[in-house]
């Protein structure tokens, strides 16, 4: 992502000089003028396509929540009437069907993300401390430790289907008939366990890449810094604990917000293993918002609710990390 | 400088963030010349990769006739409305497309569709060329079609001959009353009486509709609004899920089945009937003999399948639609002519092992086996057409879903008592567009 990262002293620079012949300034000016611009016109090839790419549909979008988008316009969408706030008021109308739906969804997206985030940065961060001892077929684990990661999202979704499936998958036969853990053969992809079936295939999905961006990380950290603790008596806790979790902090921070962001509007994940009409307690609302737009044909209330989505990812973003900046700097000074 | 930073990183995610609603672009090819045409084709063989090879060589044919090459997409199920749907936003879509009958209706209403007009009907042998049921399921009443229909199919009861031999039964149940003991007879030692697809939403709306029908029920009324919590409708789901939560002759197990796994159980043996549209290829696939099994008509409380409250299927099929759009419009129609001539409607529909919806077609004593000669006289006989309003897509979502979390809740033993039916009916129809 284009985070317009340019140097901001520059524009700084361009001080006015007081005094000087007006056309001597102006001479003087130009050639520091198209120097101050030149980052400008460098990233505006990239905006423009930025702007093409994501925010052209994305006002499409917005422009869309306000308009009854059924079957009837959308070969001319353009005819479709505006409905105002309607859509809006559909979709947060907690005493109807949609609203409560929504809302349930969202709910049960919350605890999901929180949840697989949670345990995707315990497993990956754990995983990359125990890989940072070298010893044989550390190589070797890490590669197999990647392959969920490598593998595509469907292909391995849809074997997690059919590892879940009730009689004939490999879940229930390992846990039923061969650990005799459980004595009837529970359903995994209907009723409440649809939601601890989502949240492992989630969870192993995405542990790889917390693991490889700390693995990363943890290469950065001088070696000086562990073998001083270890002079100083430090145990491999205190070490974790005093050098290893504050230098991965800045990784962290990133880390777990790009996490939220994916498993928050993981789409592929809940499709593969549920179809069109996901059990309500895995109901993920990116999954909802289909079904509320393509499934029902109403693509109104399903742009009204991703704007409400945005809306809240926006503010969650903007939260986090004013809050997880405000902590660094207070650290860095 | 942190805000400035901490602003242009939050827009940025927020875009990443931003659930793409805009509209996707179909492929388009072909354009602008006329001597081509697009095709997507619907996937009626047992694989994608089959079905080319068995339409490559007939549009082959057209080209040598009418020297029209027609470029050949098959269109995964999935995918297939989604696709139509995007070609509609976008107006860039395939010239001649096969839609899935029971969707004429709501995608006339989007007008991407070519009507069928006198004209349009004059330039492929007119109208009467084609059986009044598959007609009629080809859009809404009172309307000009949307399409024209292809392939002819009907629910059927498929049995096994052996299983029922064992089990002392001689002859098909008629009635759900026979079906059932029947079922019982044969839900033994891990083997079960019937098989369904618990989690196939459009497959659920089928069988309830027949049933509901047979309750003297509509899930519409005259002027078009839901009524999905009537008495008769509620009895309808009720009888179905029944035949899992109080007959017990279904295998909890089908309450997650969406991927026709009840015709590998019934291939395998495992269960002892089904209730399937055109199931032949399929189950041939699976290694069956055409001789292992039977075909009867789907059961009727009365025993004789009819009108009225004697129907006993839906009128199932693949409808032609030509996509308005298009810049060959004379070249689409003389393709639907083709592929709604006579010879192609028999070797078609023989490969497909469905029936013809042309009339002369029809005839064609290869339609005349005993498994064909009973679909072809449901549909003749005591077939009705799906809901024809526009919301009939939103309709197989919604009450397809209740009927599916019905079933979850029979198979993890839940007593399913028609106060939760009702309930989740009266969701279900909550959730239609109010208009």
């Amino acid at each position: 992502m284009a985070t317009a990262t340019q140097d901001p002293t520059l524009p700084g620079r361009r001080t006015a000089r007081p005094g000087g012949a007006g056309s001597r300034r102006t001479r003087r000016r130009s050639p520091r003028l198209r120097r101050a611009s030149l980052p400008y016109l460098l990233l505006l090839p990239a905006a423009l396509l930025e702007l093409l790419v994501h925010l052209v549909p994305m006002l499409t979008g917005i422009l869309a929540s306000f308009k009854e988008l059924t079957q009837f316009y959308i070969r001319d969408w353009s005819a479709a009437p505006w409905r105002g706030l309607e859509n809006y008021r559909v979709s947060v109308d907690l005493d109807a069907p949609v609203g409560q739906d929504l809302l349930n969804s969202f709910f049960v997206t919350c605890v999901f993300s929180v949840l697989a985030v949670g345990m995707c940065w315990l497993l990956g961060t754990a995983a990359a401390i125990f890989m940072q001892e070298n010893f044989r077929g550390r190589g070797l684990l890490r590669a197999v430790f990647l392959t969920p990661y490598a593998l595509p999202v469907y292909a391995a979704a849809i074997t997690w289907a059919f590892m879940f499936q009730r009689d004939n998958g490999m879940v229930n036969h390992v846990l039923v008939d061969q650990l005799g853990l459980l004595d009837e053969r529970p359903f995994w992809l209907l009723g409440d366990n649809s939601f601890v079936a989502l949240a492992v295939v989630a969870i192993w999905k995405t542990w790889p890449f917390a693991f490889l961006i700390v693995m990363a990380a943890l290469q950065n950290i001088p070696k000086e810094l562990y073998e001083a603790a270890a002079i100083d008596g430090a145990g491999i806790w205190q070490q974790i604990r005093k050098i290893t979790m504050p230098s991965l902090h800045p990784i962290n921070r990133v880390l777990v917000l790009v996490l939220f962001l994916w498993t928050f509007n993981d789409f592929n994940t809940p499709y593969i293993l549920f179809g069109d009409s996901a059990p309500a307690p895995a109901n993920l609302i990116s999954i909802h918002i289909y079904q509320s737009s393509f499934v029902t044909w109403n693509f109104g209330t399903g742009s009204a609710m991703s704007v409400l989505l945005l809306l809240f990812l926006l503010v969650v973003t903007a939260g986090y990390l004013l809050v997880t900046s405000r902590g660094r700097k207070t650290a860095d000074v | 400088m942190q805000k400035l930073r901490v602003a242009a990183a939050v827009l940025a995610l927020g875009t990443l963030a931003a659930c793409g609603s805009g509209s996707t672009g179909a492929g388009e090819t072909g354009k602008g010349t006329p001597k081509t045409l697009t095709y997507w084709a619907s996937n009626q063989g047992p694989s994608i990769e089959a079905d080319k090879e068995i339409l490559t060589p007939e549009l082959k044919k057209f080209e040598q006739q009418t020297g029209i090459k027609v470029e050949l997409e098959v269109v995964p199920w999935a995918d297939l409305l989604n696709r139509i749907l995007a070609a509609t936003t976008s107006g860039r879509g395939p010239d001649v497309l096969n839609i899935g009958n029971t969707w004429s209706t709501s995608l006339q209403a989007t007008g991407a569709l070519l009507p069928w007009d006198a004209a349009a009907f004059g330039k492929i042998g007119g109208k009467d060329r084609f059986v009044d049921s598959a007609l009629a399921s080809a859009g809404a009443e009172g309307q000009d079609p949307a399409a024209v229909p292809l392939y002819s199919m009907a629910y059927a009861l498929y049995y096994h001959k052996k299983a029922f031999a064992d089990a002392g039964i001689d002859k098909p149940p008629a009635t759900w009353d026979e079906l059932v003991a029947a079922g019982k007879k044969l839900s033994t030692g891990g083997k079960w009486g019937l098989g369904v697809e618990g989690s196939n939403l459009s497959n659920n709306i089928h069988q309830v509709f027949v049933l509901a029908k047979q309750h003297g029920a509509d899930f519409f009324d005259a002027s078009g609004k839901p009524a999905f919590t009537s008495d008769g409708a509620v009895a309808a789901v009720k009888q179905y899920i029944d035949f899992m939560a109080t007959d017990k002759i279904v295998a909890p197990g089908n309450a997650e089945y969406a991927q026709n796994q009840s015709l590998q159980d019934f291939a395998k043996g495992d269960t002892a009937m089904i209730l399937w549209q055109t199931a032949a290829t399929t189950l041939e696939s699976h290694g069956m003999k055409p001789e292992e099994w039977g075909v009867a008509p789907v059961p009727v409380p009365s025993g004789a399948p009819g009108t009225g409250q004697n129907i006993n299927s839906m009128v199932a099929g693949i409808n032609l639609a030509v996509f308005k759009n298009s810049d060959n419009l004379d070249g689409a129609l003389q393709f639907v002519k083709f592929m709604t001539g006579d010879e192609e409607q028999k070797i078609l529909n023989k490969t497909y092992g469905s029936i013809p919806p042309v009339k002369t077609a029809q005839q064609d004593a290869a339609f005349n086996t005993p498994d064909l000669a009973v679909l072809r006289d449901t549909l003749a006989t005591s077939a009705a057409a799906l809901p024809r309003v526009p919301e009939e897509s939103q309709f197989e979502t919604a009450v397809g879903t209740a009927v599916k979390e019905l079933f979850a809740d029979a198979a993890q033993g839940r007593e399913i008592t028609t106060e939760l039916v009702k309930e989740r009916l009266t969701k279900a129809q909550q959730q239609m567009p109010t208009k």
